[in-house]
């Protein structure tokens, strides 16, 4: 016998103003392109700088993908993610060298798997190094932000210093794998390839990071986690192992993220994951706490500004990114797409 | 008689600085629906949220099924068998209808039988199966949020106050929910402020008062006793 309710339930009509004030947030990566040509005027310039800012964008992301997950899953604020780019830098960067011949060769495959080597190097050794950051630094100071805020910094000064230690407190010059330096000319725009490879990389991950959140169970639980932890606790699921494992996870991109950034500048410094960090706080805060898809938003967002500014006003792009944090926070004081409510 | 499913013990309960549950006994019979009643403030919600483990119990025993339970994490409550639905709903608003069903499920797939049983409990569901949860009006969000609890059959269900604000439409569906559900054998813990909900589904009552279980005794006992009503709760049950 069904003892359903005699009245038929509809999806209710969501007036225009509210399905636009939600998808604003999508809306502004274009509007800030189409701004951009409006006020470069030069198309090939504008498409130069764009691809740049993209580049940077996803690279940003990809570092700063795993630390809005920490926050909104455990409401851990951690600064020691900085250490994670650095030493994920060194150690990529480290194996490029000792397979110089490789990266010198002609040779795209080549130049490709020494990357690949180098990534996967950085991101076993920094998820490696985040599994022990959570457990020894992280863990005893659950719920307490003024805490995790001084021991992640410690941890992070300590790991700087390490760094130092291991391969000398001077900066690391190195070039690209050879098929990766220079551009391509593309409607009279200059692209540099190692840009156009960090793109498709940024994109890669993020539609991946889509896929798994999306279709996969431990994706849902990672997005149920972040909204309200408790309610999947009492589901049956240990929210602390899937925090740790999101821990790592974040800790392996922000590896990634550092190798792929090292090779951006061609320069690594012990410092280098620290000076990130600006960045990546912003475009999580901006993005809104614990969302993916904002921190992608927020980080191609930083990246685009950044690259427009540097060329039509050089003295404002250092503030640019700050600009834009305080406009967004003053338009949405959560975020673009905030995911935690409160804690 | 059998055991009961559950058993609390002196059991106590603080939040910060507050001392909320002093010296809790109870005892839930297996198989049937006991009402929680007192008035606000008393430690109705604090009580099943000390048995599902979001707050610790300080001091006093928990046994469930046999088996103590009182140190245990929430998660290794809920796969030990407990169901819990909470006073807000605890819905995943970001996700859809469909995504809280299959966390739900958590010993595999959702069963499509259950599922679709669970559709003819509550159609709506059906309706809005692709749709964001946080989208569905308030009495929707209620029905997905028991029928999360449903969507594996457990041992033990504990409700805070399901029919809170809920039309009278749907207050119907969700007493013909739970009726369904004790049917098939489950035991209910639930708190309830409306008394003719706690009547129709009642089978025990235990009244709270001032963080203590101050009486227990058969719904009906207490339904047809309106001295018995005012001096416990304040109010007699004809009042609403």
């Amino acid at each position: 016998m069904t003892i359903a309710p005699t009245h038929k339930p509809t999806f209710a009509d969501i007036p225009l103003s509210e399905r636009l004030a939600k998808a604003t947030p999508l809306l502004l990566v274009p509007v800030l392109v189409l701004v951009g040509l409006a006020a470069i005027g030069n198309p090939s310039s504008w498409l130069t700088l764009t691809v740049s800012g993209l580049a940077m964008g996803m690279m940003i992301f990809i570092i700063a993908s795993g630390l809005t997950l920490v926050f909104g899953l455990m409401d851990v604020i951690n600064f020691g993610h900085g250490a994670f780019i650095s030493v994920g830098a060194f150690v990529g960067i480290s194996v490029l060298l000792a397979l110089g011949g490789w990266a010198g060769a002609p040779s795209l495959l080549l130049n490709l798997l020494v990357v690949l080597l180098a990534v996967i190097a950085a991101m076993i050794v920094t998820g490696g190094l985040g599994w022990a950051f959570e457990k020894v630094i992280v863990r005893p100071v659950y719920g307490a932000h003024l805490k995790q805020i001084l021991v992640t910094v410690g941890g992070l000064i300590v790991i700087e210093q390490l760094i130092a230690v291991v391969w000398g407190p001077e900066e690391i010059f190195f070039s690209r794998p050879e098929t990766l330096k220079g551009a391509f000319t593309f409607w009279g725009a200059a692209l540099e390839k190692y840009r156009i490879l960090a793109v498709a990389v940024g994109l890669g991950l993020f539609v991946a990071m889509r896929l798994v959140f999306r279709r996969t169970k431990i994706g849902l639980i990672v997005r149920a986690g972040v909204e309200n932890g408790e309610m999947v606790e009492a589901l049956g699921y240990r929210l602390s192992r899937v925090f740790i494992g999101v821990f790592i996870a974040g800790s392996a991109l922000a590896g990634l993220g550092g190798v792929m950034w090292g090779l951006y500048q061609e320069v690594i410094t012990a410092s280098m994951g620290e000076e990130l960090m600006i960045l990546v706080f912003i475009v999580v805060i901006i993005g809104g706490l614990g969302s993916v898809e904002g921190a992608f938003i927020g980080a191609l967002l930083v990246g685009l500004l950044q690259n427009y500014v540097a060329f039509l006003e050089p003295k404002l792009a250092l503030v640019s990114n700050i600009a834009l944090m305080t406009a967004i926070l003053m338009w949405r004081p959560q975020g673009m797409l905030p995911v935690v409510k409160a804690k | 008689m059998s055991e009961p499913v559950l058993k609390l013990k002196g059991v106590e309960t603080d939040i910060a600085q507050y001392h909320i549950l002093k010296k809790v006994d109870l005892d839930v019979p297996r198989g049937s629906v006991t009402m929680l009643l007192g008035r606000n403030g008393v430690g109705k919600t604090t009580t099943l949220r000390t048995i599902i483990g979001h707050w610790q119990a300080r001091a006093g025993s928990i046994t469930f099924d046999g088996n103590d339970i009182t140190r245990l994490p929430v998660p290794d409550r809920a796969r030990a068998g407990i169901g819990f639905v909470p006073e807000d709903m605890g819905i995943f608003a970001d996700l859809t209808v469909e995504e809280n069903m299959i966390l739900a499920a958590i010993s595999g797939p959702l069963d499509a039988a259950r599922r679709d049983w669970l559709f003819s409990v509550f159609p709506p569901l059906r309706t809005f199966w692709n749709a964001a949860a946080g989208n569905l009006s308030g009495g929707q969000k209620q029905m997905l949020s028991i029928a999360r609890a449903m969507a594996e059959r457990r041992t033990l269900y504990l409700i805070d106050e399901p029919t809170k604000g809920l039309a009278p439409a749907i207050i119907s569906t969700m007493v013909g929910a739970l009726r369904e559900l004790k049917a098939q054998g489950a035991s209910i813990l639930m708190v309830e402020q409306n008394f003719a909900v706690a009547k129709a589904l009642g089978d025990h009552a235990a009244v709270m008062d001032d963080g203590r279980i101050v009486w227990t005794g058969s719904m009906a006992e207490l339904a047809n006793d309106a001295t018995l009503q005012e001096r416990l709760m304040g109010l007699s049950m004809e009042m609403q």
